[in-house]
């Protein structure tokens, strides 16, 4: 006998749900989006002038790539972890399944465990598809010249590739944390806008508080702090200081908060 | 306290004393040396002092910035209180509530006062002495403080530690640049020297402000003319440190901005030349800021308050911290995305002090050949390179693009390109170059920058330019000079070119109003880039990774430890082999919800094999509570639930013998009935061949609907596709929790037989109901439940009395009232 809600069958309950398709058609429309909205826009400007964040967009695949992550990293991304991670316990329970999960039975632990994993791997694949999926757009879009950062420096096809994984896992575990709040408020609240609002909200927060430069060294500890710090890994010469602290904070936070989930779970009183 | 303060400084009488919780301000006016004219001048001081703070302790004496007041550095001065000196802040004569002129750090004037103020330390009680009269001492200041400061480390030796930020070597170059290796004066700065007088004027009528008579004539010619005079020159000398250094005693820590086009670090560089000359022990500090910074960096200058804190410590405590010659510096950030830190790093001591030759400098081979520039008539357009004492908003309001067009104008600039570098350079220091120019007049103003040229855009480091004026020049005939180009600290990255920019003008600076062609020609093709040999500083750094780490693993340990905790504590499940063969047992169950209700008072009763038992009570008697407790949905807080002898916990593994439908049935509603029986079966984990969905689905009777999706069921349908799912695998018991409700009556009377049919088979159903008739048709037992209790139990018939005795229903009733 296998353990109970395998990974499989997770996968199931979720990958048909409308909100998962409706997410990644979002992210798969993103880089069209992106490259007809600069379509519309108007093409002028002297050559003497600055090169912008949106010119570079169009010079190939790689910088709509980096431009597609740099739109989304801050709402788009949160929203749709959020979503993943946050909504699968609680929406079983509005569904009035989770009872029937339970006593299936799937030991309580176990059925937190395969929705985080599969929530996460979900959150994931969105996370992967949008910058590869970007490259291939923008390639056809705009053809296949390097990286070109804004000061002007150029990666290699080859450098850009690793450094892109670089990129996905300091953004992946930034937003860990997200992924992490959205599963404790569903937990806790068995309400799914709760866990998704409630999450979005936090990081909403936490970025603006982070504007607040009398803070000083406390903004740090923001959960919300390093979120652009993955551009680090598209300089010149890699730089691993600040996503490296980035991902310390967010882990120290996910562990804390998924503790939180797993001892509120499996003492409490399924009542849904 | 306020008012009190507010009253005595109008009266200037005696000491008034101010304070916020743990440090007191003492705040009295010192008479110093009278002004040229005889008139008499009193300073305007404030002592801070630890409330409660007893004995002798060192002092540290606080100057302000030009155009400040003592108030400026009153939160700085209240730390080091707190820290344990005796620290003095004071208004320079000149500016603010105290009286005088603005002599620009004059010795007779300015230093003399700061003299003044450190007599007053001497005679204070609680300041330590080092001999009558010679108080312990350390002075700080940024800017016109910093020189302050140095100049009195180099005339007083009663100072024992100095700790000058921002400040100038030489006034005279400061304000009147020269670049090139050549005896003649600077161009020059223009802006700079404006914004500098026009913040001492301006508070009283005339056009001198509160600068002395001589201060002022001698800026103003030289202002009108932009050349400067002999008197001015004169004047800049006495006020500059330079020839004071020697003098200088006082360990010394150099804190200079990478932003500063006012006070460069080459001015920083040449106070630390000329301090480390004697031996006197020096660290030298290049931070974010400067007067062309704003925001934090400007506030902050890299920590100043706690580095000085640290020297002080060292130097005037004594406190036994070892001696500090490192020269420290920040590398900006090179990407543009985000808000990334300057790098830190840290080299063993300042380059070039003691035996060892001065920043090594490395050759770079530059194209580009001779090149003929105008100056135009009226020196204008200018280049813009950057605009003085506004921090980033230039860098800011255009791209990189934006700049390099305001920075290098075509025919007035003259341009030397390296290859593409191979290697990242960080450029520390001043890089040199050999010109030679031909100017069509007999002199010749030039400015020189560096610049990072990469494939999309240009950046001019610290957005700095060197100034050249060569005098004495015969039109036509090329002369050789030596340029140093300006200060910057820059990563140039792989890929990128470095740049020579040869300019004619530039905004802020005076240039010729008469009309000039120069031949610009680069000698020996080269560049020399200036490198410093160091390693990243780690120790300023807050909250660094290190301590994240232990942070992230003693969390982990813990969890670790609870989880092992958890499982320790989890006792092995033992079977009751007594219950074996009885497919469930409820004994003693209690449950209290968090709102105070008794839901489930004391519940026992069991179900044999071959059963329908019905469960009958009506709403709230607290039938569904204990159907979540038997299947481990809710804990009860006393009593036990066995199944076929097994112990019920949350996910007992023997829960997979009981189908449950229980408070209505519950399904994904993007799936269909199919489907979610599937995912239903999949989620136990058994093999799907143990499933009988097909007899199932026969008993839910849904026929065609049973592909269609769950969403737009009827609740009948609803209800017997979760009855479907209770009877997925045939599990040895069944727990169906209203199962008739929302069945027509065809489909109920169907639903007894099946349940009937189901208990035949020696398997076991419980029903629960709040319809009297329903379990007497349905069941073979009954447990009666009332407000949480069981009424009573046993078969339907002994209750009954047989089939010519009373209904269920009339039993139900006398129980339930005598209940």
């Amino acid at each position: 006998m296998s353990s109970p809600l395998p990974l499989r069958a997770e996968v199931v309950r979720q990958l048909r749900r409308r909100r998962t398709q409706v997410s990644f058609g979002l992210v798969i429309a993103l880089p069209l989006l992106l490259v007809g909205a600069f379509a519309l826009g108007s093409q002028d400007g002297s050559p003497n002038a600055a090169p912008t964040f949106v010119d570079l967009a169009q010079t190939g695949g790689a910088n709509l790539a980096v431009f597609a992550l740099f739109a989304s990293v801050s709402f788009l991304l949160v929203v749709l972890v959020a979503l993943f991670t946050g909504d699968p316990v609680p929406s079983e329970a509005s569904w009035s399944t989770l009872r029937y999960l339970l006593a299936a039975p799937v030991p309580r632990g176990r059925l937190l465990r395969s929705k985080l994993i599969v929530g996460a791997g979900t959150s994931l694949l969105a996370l992967v598809l949008l910058p590869v999926w970007s490259v291939l757009v923008g390639g056809v879009a705009y053809g296949w010249a390097p990286y070109a950062s804004p000061t002007g420096d150029r990666l290699t096809w080859g450098v850009f590739a690793l450094r892109l994984v670089v990129v996905v896992g300091a953004v992946a575990s930034n937003l860990l944390f997200v992924a992490a709040l959205a599963f404790v408020i569903g937990v806790y609240t068995d309400a799914p806008l709760a866990a998704v609002g409630g999450a979005v909200m936090v990081t909403i927060v936490s970025a603006i508080l982070d504007t607040i430069t009398a803070l000083g060294d406390l903004r740090v500890a923001l959960p919300t702090h390093y979120q652009f710090a993955w551009a680090d890994a598209l300089a010149p010469t890699l730089q691993w200081g600040q996503i490296t602290r980035g991902a310390l904070w967010s882990l120290v936070y996910a562990v804390v908060l998924l503790a939180l989930a797993w001892r509120h779970f499996e003492r409490k009183d399924v009542l849904s | 306290m306020l008012l009190l303060l507010a009253m005595v400084v109008v009266a200037s009488a005696a000491p008034a004393v101010a304070a916020t919780a743990d440090v007191t301000e003492q705040s009295s006016r010192l008479p110093v040396g009278a002004e040229a004219d005889g008139a008499t001048v009193d300073l305007d001081v404030s002592v801070f002092t630890a409330r409660g703070a007893t004995g002798r302790r060192p002092a540290v004496v606080l100057a302000h910035g030009f155009g400040g007041s003592k108030a400026d550095s009153a939160g700085w001065a209240r730390g080091l209180a707190r820290a344990g000196y005796v620290a003095v802040t004071y208004t320079a004569r000149g500016f603010g509530a105290s009286g005088g002129l603005i002599h620009l750090d004059a010795p007779a004037y300015e230093v003399a006062d700061a003299a003044k103020v450190v007599d007053l330390l001497a005679a204070r009680p609680d300041v330590l002495l080092d001999a009558t009269g010679d108080p312990r001492v350390g002075v700080a200041g940024g800017s016109y403080g910093g020189a302050l400061a140095l100049l009195l480390a180099g005339t007083d030796p009663r100072v024992d530690a100095a700790v000058p930020a921002i400040t100038w070597n030489d006034l005279g170059q400061a304000l009147f640049p020269q670049s090139a290796v050549t005896p003649a004066p600077g161009v020059f700065k223009q802006r700079w020297a404006s914004l500098f007088f026009a913040s001492g004027a301006g508070s009283t009528p005339g056009v001198c402000g509160r600068f002395a008579p001589d201060v002022c004539a001698a800026y103003t010619a030289a202002a009108t003319s932009g050349r400067p005079n002999s008197a001015i020159l004169a004047l800049l000398k006495a006020s500059s440190p330079q020839s004071r250094l020697a003098d200088v005693r006082a360990p010394t820590l150099l804190v200079q901005g990478e932003q500063d086009s006012l006070f460069g670090l080459d001015q920083a560089d040449a106070n630390a030349r000329g301090i480390a000359a004697t031996g006197t022990p020096l660290a030298v500090r290049w931070v974010e800021g400067g007067h062309d910074a704003t925001g934090a960096d400007a506030a902050s200058l890299g920590g100043l308050q706690d580095e000085a804190l640290t020297w002080f410590g060292r130097y005037l405590r004594r406190d036994g911290s070892p001696s500090d010659t490192t020269f420290r510096y920040a590398v900006p950030p090179a990407s543009t995305l985000g808000a990334q830190p300057a790098e830190q790093r840290v080299a063993p001591a300042y380059p070039g002090l003691g035996p060892r030759a001065a920043f090594s400098r490395r050759p770079m081979a530059l194209q580009g050949a001779g090149q003929t520039l105008v100056s135009p008539p009226g020196g204008s357009p200018a280049a813009v390179t950057g605009l003085p004492g506004t921090g980033g908003v230039l860098a800011a309001a255009g791209g990189t693009g934006a700049l390099r067009a305001l920075g290098v104008l075509r025919g007035q600039s003259a341009v030397y390109t390296s290859a593409a570098l191979q290697r990242p350079v960080t450029v520390v220091g001043s890089s040199t170059v050999r010109l030679q120019v031909t100017s069509t007049t007999t002199d010749a103003t030039l400015f020189v920058g560096l610049w990072d040229v990469a494939a999309s855009g240009a950046v001019l480091p610290q957005q700095l330019v060197a100034p050249v004026r060569l005098e004495g020049l015969t039109a036509g005939r090329p002369v050789e000079v030596e340029v140093a180009l300006p200060w910057v600290v820059r990563t140039v990255a792989q890929g990128h070119r470095l740049q020579v920019v040869v300019s004619s003008t530039d905004q802020a600076y005076a240039v010729p109003r008469d009309a000039r062609g120069y031949t610009v020609a680069l000698v020996g093709a080269t560049v020399a880039v200036p490198t410093v040999s160091s390693v990243l500083d780690t120790s300023g750094t807050t909250l660094a990774p290190v301590g994240l780490v232990v942070a992230l693993g003693l969390l982990l340990l813990a969890l670790v430890g609870w989880v092992l905790w958890r499982r320790r504590g989890r006792r092995r499940v033992h079977r009751d082999d007594s219950l074996a063969a009885v497919p469930l047992v409820v004994s003693g169950l209690v449950k209290t919800y968090r709102d105070g209700q008794r839901a489930v008072d004391d519940v026992s009763w069991r179900a044999e094999p071959g059963q329908v038992v019905g469960l009958l009570g009506p709403n709230g008697a607290g039938k569904t509570t204990t159907l979540r407790m038997v299947v481990g949905l809710i804990r009860p807080d006393a009593g036990s639930v066995h199944v076929l002898g097994w112990p019920v916990t949350p996910g007992a593994a023997v829960l997979g013998d009981v189908g449950v439908f229980i408070e209505g049935p519950g399904f994904l509603p993007h799936l269909t009935g199919r489907q979610n029986l599937a995912a239903y079966w999949a989620a136990t984990g058994r093999p799907a061949g143990e499933a009988h969905l097909d007899e199932a689905l026969a008993i839910a009777g849904l026929g065609g609907a049973v592909d269609r999706r769950t969403r737009a069921y009827s609740q009948g349908m609803r209800q017997r596709l979760g009855i479907a799912q209770a009877m997925l695998g045939l599990p040895p018991l069944l727990l169906l929790d209203e199962p008739t409700n929302g069945l027509d009556p065809p489909q109920i009377l169907a639903m007894r037989q099946v349940l009937r049919d189901y208990a035949a088979t020696g398997r076991t159903v419980v029903v629960s109901s709040h319809l009297l008739g329903e379990v007497e048709q349905t069941c073979s037992h009954v447990v009666v439940m009332h407000q949480g209790r069981v009424v009573t139990t046993g078969s339907v018939e002994s209750l009954t009395g047989g089939a010519a005795g009373q209904g269920l229903e009339e039993v139900f009733m006398q129980l339930v009232g005598s209940a």
